[in-house]
């Protein structure tokens, strides 16, 4: 459910906000964030090999967040372009569960494969992979999206503005927008923003309370494990070994926070399920945020680049004036 | 010492116009006001591209102003003085390269800061560049220089 925010209170809210950062709390507490001892991320692992594609976890998922589900308003209001502003909307299209959309963080992707021989069927739970480093909280112009310190990354529905930004920069295309929510209603719905992005947010709200995901709860067969990251990698290199299997989401996209592990090569899962839409695909990801990562380090040397130009150019006119 | 100062207005100049062109590309906009559509403008719409420049234009801008400032500081600081419009824009500038700073280190893996400092660090980085763009328009209209 999103709260409503009126344009004057945002603005307030905004200048209130900017004026203060330099002065007290947003660098204060940008330092605290920096030197607090870290918390180890929670890591979810899937077995696939478990996996009976029952569904219950999606039936799970779909009743635990129902009350974070959008309620747009309709009509919706015009927005231009119109050519270039997509109306998305989900709302009349809530039982669909085969894609992910604003109403269905979670689904079965079906593959078959050959396993010693033999043509087996696999199910594999797709949703949010939880990026180590995510783009999509990292890229957010607007900061709606957030990462904790125990891994899980989540959009914040009071503040997106639906420019889907995150689905762009996401490497799986995960998150789904909404239109005719949120706050672009209250601020200027004809020319900026175009409802909410949703997607999984590993049931922050159950994290809170020392609960488990929805998902992982409701699996009959015990997909999924949760638990600190060091524990659940040694978990899934064991099963992998075990299993003569693969690994996925270890190393995609520079580390995720969700392990897959298959009795059969991803490559050939990947050729196998059905991609697009909502239908996120496995292959291979690079990190995303490497270049700039790269940058980052680059950038400590500029004000060194700077001061050695300054005093070079000091040398050179002292030596002049000799 | 002339052609020393061009050059420093030139890469200033062309810093400033890349900077603030990447900077609000990092908002979903140029892609839906067919921006982007006109030839060779393309790039405006491809986010990991506008980043990426974002980043080489902050760590030109910020040796500049290192070596700008170091300059002053042993070279000029008995010739030239700063004038009103030029301490408002310095404090301006200085504020966008500390919200941007903050940024990038936000942006590495395993870093994480307070939601609310999240949103205060982006709309005072857009708010100040705002001001920049303000404060640049108004010293060229009005031909105030930032130094006497």
């Amino acid at each position: 459910m999103t709260s409503k925010i009126s344009r004057r209170a945002f603005l307030k809210g905004s200048i209130t906000a900017a004026g203060s950062v330099v002065a007290t709390t947003g660098i204060a507490r940008a330092a605290k964030s920096i030197t607090r001892e870290k918390q180890e991320p929670l890591v979810t692992l899937l077995d696939i090999s478990k996996c009976i594609g029952c569904e219950e976890c999606v039936f799970a998922c779909q009743q635990a967040n129902a009350d974070k589900y959008p309620e747009p308003e309709k009509p919706f209001p015009k927005m231009y372009p119109t050519s270039k502003v997509p109306v998305e909307d989900w709302s009349d299209k809530k039982d669909v569960i085969d894609r992910l959309t604003p109403y269905n963080w979670l689904f079965i992707q079906h593959a078959s494969a050959i396993v010693n021989g033999e043509q087996i069927d696999l199910t594999i739970p797709r949703r949010c992979m939880h990026c180590d480093n995510p783009p999509c909280v990292k890229l957010c112009p607007w900061g709606s999206a957030k990462q904790e310190e125990n891994g899980l990354s989540r959009i914040d529905p009071d503040l997106c503005l639906g420019g889907s930004k995150c689905k762009t920069v996401c490497p799986w295309k995960i998150p789904e927008r909404q239109t005719g929510t949120g706050l672009y209603l209250n601020l200027l719905p004809a020319f900026a923003g175009n409802g909410v992005m949703y997607k999984c947010d590993r049931c922050y709200n159950r994290l809170e309370k020392g609960e488990v995901p929805a998902c992982i709860e409701a699996c009959p067969e015990d997909v999924q494990t949760i638990g600190p990251r060091s524990e659940i990698l040694k978990k899934a290199h064991a099963l992998a070994r075990e299993m003569n299997g693969y690994i996925y989401g270890e190393n995609e996209n520079g580390g995720t926070n969700t392990i897959y592990v298959s009795p059969v090569p991803f490559e050939e899962l990947n050729k196998s399920i059905e991609k697009g839409k909502g239908k996120p695909h496995l292959n291979k990801v690079k990190d995303m945020m490497a270049d700039g990562t790269n940058l980052a380090k680059a950038m400590i040397l500029a004000p060194i680049a700077g001061v050695a130009a300054a005093f070079g150019k000091f040398y050179l006119s002292s030596k002049e004036d000799k | 010492m002339k052609t020393t100062g061009k050059t420093r207005k030139y890469i200033y100049t062309i810093t400033l116009f890349f900077i603030t062109l990447s900077g609000f590309a990092q908002m979903p906009i140029f892609k839906r006001y067919y921006i982007a559509d006109i030839p060779g403008f393309g790039w405006l719409a491809q986010f990991y591209v506008t980043h990426i420049m974002h980043y080489i234009a902050a760590i030109v801008l910020i040796a500049l102003v290192t070596y700008i400032l170091i300059d002053f500081m042993f070279n000029r600081s008995r010739l030239i003085k700063i004038t009103r419009t030029g301490y408002l824009g310095i404090l301006v500038l200085a504020g966008l390269i500390v919200t941007g700073v903050l940024m990038v280190f936000k942006n590495l893996s395993n870093i994480y800061f307070g939601h609310t400092t999240i949103i205060v660090l982006d709309l005072t980085h857009l708010s100040l560049c705002m001001m920049l763009l303000f404060v640049s328009f108004y010293s060229v209209i009005r031909k105030k220089s930032w130094v006497i």
